[in-house]
């Protein structure tokens, strides 16, 4: 059984957890080339080594990140989105969300 | 010692002909085409260019040795019951040309036609099926929905209770489904390549792809220098890791699919049986052993190492299937490294460097795509030509956002 530091729960049984994909800078979708964002969505680096990724909490619906090495499957460091993320995004007032 | 093998050690026919011709030692300075990576598909490809177009100033290099890949860490699953019309085509070609293969190499590839039953134990799977079966069967494909009478007639030892977790309530029955020996396969296409002139060289690492101009020139190795006039790249597996050399970004995520083998038993299953809600498949090969094989990995790693959990979830999934497995001894269990690509179809064809050639993103589905992947390749190769079967599958298709969804890919049911 692998491990997980999950920086909300503490240490969990990774089988509680949900692979998030690579951590990328989302391109900004008003403006974005559309092959930007079709890179964005679909290409991945791939790469063999020391990565850092998205995970997910699935009994708390907690998504963070994570620094793992995809050779040796190690997991180095996990910490909170907003480490990385320190603004609210601004969708405008456009976005026609349902849910006011 | 006796008289006739003394008569026969002075025969012309002795020494037997090795399987591969003279190995070729040197790299030479330049070659029409690298092929990288000498598995099923880099020696088909290679074979099929000496073949039917001449090009036999060939190499194939790979950092390993032939077959070490995902050529022979598969399942050895042949079948052709996809659900998008581009698929069921393409791997209808496939599952055609293997049956001739034996024959066409003059060495035996164990084809042997069983027939694959897909399990369904809820309703969605069954219209699923459904859907499977009409596109299989419009497109000559031998796939039918069968009922659980059926399925008892072709596996009796199929554990038919009711009162289980998942009962079984019907069944997708693929008549053209088969299995091959594997590893015959590539030595096969290795040995009518090599015999035709092409040069196979193992532990020879492609460390740096050069493009000058948005064309690729040459390729440096660990054993020095090579021009070439193109460049294929077969890698399943390490395809990003490659395809970044030449500046190639690829839709691709790499996570590694696990199998295990049981010791060797009477004969008792004949057919191969899959259940997407299990996550399971399993087949009992002519020796007798058991293999079984599950889903990928929760998570990319480019590691071949083996789990506690994945051994438990393929036991425990066979176990309810055909309880009389709880018997059995586990032999071996490994992994192969799968590269997933987003809508579960190949990325094969040209790339944005020029005279460089994509044959990427197997996944779950690459041996049973083997011969035709070698056929359309070298097409691909000598005439400049897309082949119209494997035009679906550019690498463009992303950016178009014309994905083709293949539900009836091994990891898409899970």
């Amino acid at each position: 059984m692998r491990i997980l530091n999950c920086p909300l729960n503490g240490e969990r049984n990774i089988a509680e957890f949900s692979y998030g994909g690579e951590f990328h800078r989302m391109p900004e979708p008003s403006n974005c080339e559309s092959a930007s964002w079709a890179e964005y969505v679909f290409f991945h680096d791939n790469e063999a080594g020391i990565v850092t990724e998205w995970w997910y909490h699935n009994a708390t619906s907690y998504w963070f990140l994570a620094e793992r090495n995809t050779i040796t499957d190690e997991i180095i460091r996990t910490f909170p989105a907003s480490d990385i993320f320190s603004d609210r995004v601004d969708f405008g007032d456009d976005t026609g969300s349902g849910t006011k | 010692m006796p008289f006739g093998l003394l008569k026969y050690g002075l025969t012309k026919t002795y020494p037997a002909k090795h399987h591969f011709t003279q190995a070729a030692t040197e790299l030479k300075k330049r070659y029409d085409v690298v092929i990288i990576g000498a598995g099923g598909h880099g020696t088909s490809i290679a074979y099929y260019l000496a073949k039917y177009h001449g090009v036999t100033n060939v190499a194939v290099l790979d950092k390993g040795y032939l077959g070490g890949g995902g050529t022979t860490r598969n399942t050895a699953v042949i079948r052709s019951n996809y659900l998008t019309e581009e698929g069921v085509t393409f791997y209808r070609e496939s599952v055609k040309l293997f049956q001739d293969m034996s024959n066409e190499f003059g060495f035996n590839i164990m084809m042997e036609n069983r027939g694959q039953l897909t399990l369904a134990h809820n309703d969605a799977t069954i219209r699923s099926f459904r859907w499977r079966a009409e596109v299989n069967q419009h497109l000559g494909v031998r796939s039918e929905l069968v009922d659980r009478k059926t399925i008892k007639e072709l596996v009796p030892n199929l554990n038919m209770s009711e009162d289980v977790r998942y009962p079984i309530v019907a069944g997708l029955w693929h008549a053209d489904g088969a299995t091959a020996r594997h590893d015959a396969v590539a030595w096969g296409y290795a040995r009518g390549a090599c015999e035709r002139g092409v040069e196979l060289h193992q532990l020879t690492e492609v460390q740096d792809i050069e493009v000058t101009g948005g064309s690729v020139t040459a390729v440096t190795t660990n054993r020095g220098h090579v021009e070439c006039g193109c460049v294929v790249q077969a890698v399943a597996g390490h395809s990003s890791l490659v395809g970044i050399k030449a500046g190639i970004r690829l839709p691709i995520h790499s996570y590694p699919l696990q199998a295990m083998v049981t010791q060797a038993y009477k004969p008792l299953l004949t057919p191969h049986v899959s259940s997407p809600q299990f996550h399971v498949y399993l087949h009992q090969t002519s020796r007798g052993e058991f293999v079984i094989g599950g889903g990928s990995d929760p998570y990319p790693l480019y590691s071949t190492r083996a789990t506690l959990e994945q051994r438990e979830s393929l036991a425990a999934a066979s176990l309810e299937l055909f309880p009389f497995l709880s018997q059995v001894r586990v032999m071996r269990q490994w992994a192969g490294t799968t590269d997933m690509t987003p809508d579960y179809s190949p990325v094969m064809g040209l790339s944005p460097v020029e005279n460089y050639y994509l044959d990427a993103g197997w996944g779950t589905w690459g041996f049973k795509a083997t011969p035709i992947c070698g056929k359309t390749m070298a097409e691909l190769v000598a005439t400049g030509r897309v082949p119209e079967i494997i035009q679906p599958f550019e690498l463009e298709r992303f950016y178009r956002f014309e994905q083709i969804n293949e539900a009836g890919a091994t990891a898409a049911s899970h």
